[in-house]
């Protein structure tokens, strides 16, 4: 807890104070002048940030189709969220893709991080990691267009495996009540492996030279290695990482519009899908913005459990 | 990106929740929307002015969903002659495809300065509840003045009515006219089905059998494919209407009297829609194919039968030639068609126009006969077709135009079944999906239907 209150005043004043008392006295009269600073900024974030989630809190207690006159609905849309099997069912799914969007491509771009700098006096290794990060650059509905067409009846997936003989395997991937979410979430698994990638290679570089040959002496192999020094090594971009892919995770919206509109049947409707069905299509504003509350109260507590979890000592 | 850093000291975290909860706190005393009263203030009765050119400069800005070929380029056209003929009338066109003109509009109409005339969906998703919201006004003396009255059968006319607080349908103030027809049916590949021995099927059974007789051939019964969830609507709509009947969808979708979605009707539609899943004939991997793929692999003869709206004809043409027909089907032999339909997006005047006078002059001259006769002319099918209209025989314009007046002159034509609810298109298109997909059994998905209707009558 001591190091935790101690770090944001040691980090606002990289020059070093000698001890911590002057630096509180001095602190107080610098912080308000530094408040008028931020002034400009905080008038923004006041006014399109602060502002609008209040009105989305607002909204979200009253039943409105977002034309005529609403009317109040205290908690009502909080308790239909809790009631409504379907609206369950999308925070499920957005459970279910935190696997495909942070774990497996956490697991899978640390695993070619170390294969990657291993091997990092190959030729051409800056390119295959500029198209494994490729996937970040291009926009999702673009992605999202093109995966639909991977996952089609006739298209290349199901092409492919009829080739090689598994016939039997292939089927409509987006259309499969049972294969639609997990596809779904491998077309996440390719977007954000390559953001864990450059992220994890970032932090090995920055992993002093002499714990790998330190660990080389005490005569450990690549995997010993990667466990001993790269991993803790990597502790602090595996938290960004984390955060990074479950907010992705969680928020996702135009992936599922563009490749499914939350189908088949409501297999993959997720929650911030039903946000927009809910204010622009079925005139349930006050239920969107309940979901959309909901939502953003998940996301901070999970990215709050997800620094929580992270050792303060790891900050590099 | 790198150097993002998720951790944010607590304190500040801390202060913003309390920041924002004051705001709440603030903000929480008014409700959303408008408060009470009405706040329309235009002229919305009192003598018609019908010459606009009296009505000195005026710009008339205009909203519509005509982004189809055929539809754009007739629209262009009329706006371009009103301009000529009324020099002091500038129209500012806003066009949309029908899915962001839904998602938008509700936000443009109640807007501080929204658009003069709008194109609104029929039903209470939008119409209704864009009157209820006080946001289009009636165009009763319009309709006099014009005699649209008198020249739209009442059928078309009444699915553009609604009581002035937007509770109830087809009956009260006239909310607009539309320019267009459109029915569901069914598309055929002619040579295919000469080639099966079979005859232009007429009614729900002799469609079965053909659909049978094609699969056992070999041939691609039906070309179908539902992942956009809208294809799913249509075909249980017909079916629905050849298995229940006029009476009972009516009152579904129209809300009048005491019919329920698990009657008998709804339920021998959804086991008859079962039954075609099950039995192949909407192909493999539906669930998974979009709309467009299935209309293209119709397109390209690699299925007997399409069931789809007559939209479709201006992709269908190009492509097939004389090959390929049209028809609607009947309950049975000997009977009219009947099957899913109506009319184009109504064109309505908002509340707030300041010169309605001109919006309806400029509606009057999208849906007269000119109008109509200009809409036909660029492959559209007028909900009026004029006298003198004569698609080139044997094509499927022809088709769709005999078939349009056997349903529409014979009170064939039923109600989209998405103008329910509000959020009856959702219910009903995920349940289509797991009814076709053996997830639901056809009376589970008769009971998730009403389940649906049942809450917005309690609503109401």
């Amino acid at each position: 807890m001591a190091a935790t209150a101690h770090r944001p005043t040691a980090r606002k004043r990289p020059a070093g104070a000698p001890t911590r008392e002057p630096v509180r006295r001095r602190g107080r009269v610098i912080q308000w002048k530094g408040y008028l600073y931020a002034l400009p900024a905080l008038t923004v974030l006041t006014v399109f940030l602060l502002v609008p989630l209040g009105q989305l809190v607002q909204i979200s207690l009253f039943h409105w189709d977002g034309i005529s006159v609403s009317t109040w609905a205290g908690f009502d849309n909080y308790t239909e969220i809790a009631r409504d099997p379907q609206l369950r069912a999308g925070f499920l799914h957005s459970f279910v893709l935190i696997l495909f969007f942070s774990v497996i491509p956490i697991a899978l771009a640390l695993v070619l991080a170390a294969v990657t700098t291993r091997a990092g006096r190959l030729r051409g290794v800056s390119v295959f990691r500029a198209m494994i990060f490729l996937p970040q650059v291009v926009a999702m509905v673009v992605t999202a267009t093109a995966w639909t067409a991977i996952y089609a009846p006739d298209g290349v997936l199901n092409t492919a495996l009829r080739a090689i003989g598994l016939e039997t395997v292939a089927r409509p991937w987006l259309g499969d009540f049972s294969t639609a979410l997990p596809a779904v979430g491998l077309i996440g698994t390719w977007l954000e492996i390559g953001l864990c990638l450059v992220l994890f290679i970032a932090g090995i570089g920055q992993i002093p030279a002499e714990l790998y040959e330190a660990a080389k002496l005490d005569g450990a192999g690549p995997v010993r290695e990667f466990f001993a020094v790269t991993l803790p090594g990597l502790r602090g971009q595996i938290t960004v990482a984390l955060t990074l892919t479950v907010i992705a995770a969680l928020r996702t919206f135009d992936l599922v519009y563009v490749a499914t509109h939350g189908g088949p049947g409501n297999a993959t409707s997720l929650p911030a899908y039903e946000v927009y069905n809910r204010a622009f299509g079925t005139g349930q504003v006050g239920s969107a913005c309940a979901i959309a509350v909901t939502l953003t109260a998940v996301i901070l507590l999970l990215t709050f459990l997800i620094t929580k979890v992270q050792p303060q000592e790891d900050e590099t | 990106m790198a150097e993002r850093t998720p951790r944010r000291p607590r304190r500040r975290l801390i202060a913003a929740a309390a920041l924002a909860t004051g705001v709440l706190t603030g903000v929480a005393a008014c409700s959303p929307g408008p408060s009470g009263g009405s706040a329309t203030s235009a002229k919305t009765s009192g003598p018609v002015s019908t010459d606009p050119a009296k009505a000195g400069k005026v710009t008339l800005t205009v909203w519509d969903q005509n982004t189809d070929p055929g539809a754009n380029v007739s629209t262009e056209a009329l706006n371009k002659a009103f301009m000529a003929k009324y020099p002091n009338v500038t129209i500012k066109r806003v066009s949309r495809s029908f899915a962001d003109l839904k998602t938008t509009l509700k936000l443009a109409l109640s807007s501080a300065n929204p658009p003069d005339v709008v194109q609104a969906n029929q039903g209470y998703p939008d119409m209704g509840a864009f009157v209820k919201g006080k946001l289009l006004q009636p165009v009763d003396r319009y309709a006099k003045a014009y005699g649209w009255d008198s020249s739209f059968p009442s059928q078309l006319l009444d699915l553009n009515r609604f009581s002035p607080d937007g509770k109830t349908w087809k009956t009260g103030n006239l909310y607009g006219v539309s320019q267009t027809g459109e029915i569901i049916g069914v598309y055929y590949n002619k040579a295919k089905l000469k080639s099966l021995g079979l005859s232009v099927p007429t009614t729900l059974g002799g469609f079965e059998t053909a659909l049978a007789k094609a699969k056992a051939s070999g041939l691609q019964p039906l070309s179908y494919g539902d992942a956009d969830k809208s294809p799913g609507i249509h075909i249980f709509g017909v079916i629905q209407a050849l298995a229940a009947g006029k009476p009972e969808v009516r009152k579904l979708v129209f809300d009048e009297g005491d019919a329920k979605w698990t009657d008998s009707g709804t339920l021998k539609a959804a086991t008859t829609l079962r039954r075609w899943a099950d039995k192949g004939y909407l192909g493999s991997g539906f669930n998974g194919k979009s709309k467009d793929q299935a209309v293209d692999s119709f397109g390209r003869g690699k299925s007997l039968f399409l069931l789809e709206g007559t939209w479709q004809s201006a992709v269908l043409a190009p492509k097939m030639k004389q090959n390929v027909g049209f028809t609607a089907l009947s309950p049975a032999a000997g009977q009219p068609p009947l099957t899913q339909g109506g009319e184009g997006l109504a064109w309505s005047v908002t509340s707030k126009s300041k010169h309605p006078d001109v919006a309806g002059a400029y509606i009057d001259f999208l849906v007269n006969k000119n109008g109509m006769k200009v809409a036909a002319s660029h492959g559209n099918l007028p909900a009026l077709p004029p006298a003198d209209y004569k698609p080139t025989p044997g094509t499927v314009d022809e088709d769709i135009l005999t078939r349009w007046k056997a349903v529409s002159e014979k009170d064939g034509l039923l109600p989209y079944l998405d103008y329910t609810t509000p959020t009856f298109y959702d219910t009903l298109t995920a349940a289509v999906q797991e009814l076709t997909a053996g997830h639901l059994t056809p009376k589970a998905f008769t009971t998730r239907l009403q389940s649906d209707y049942s809450s917005f009558q309690n609503s109401r």
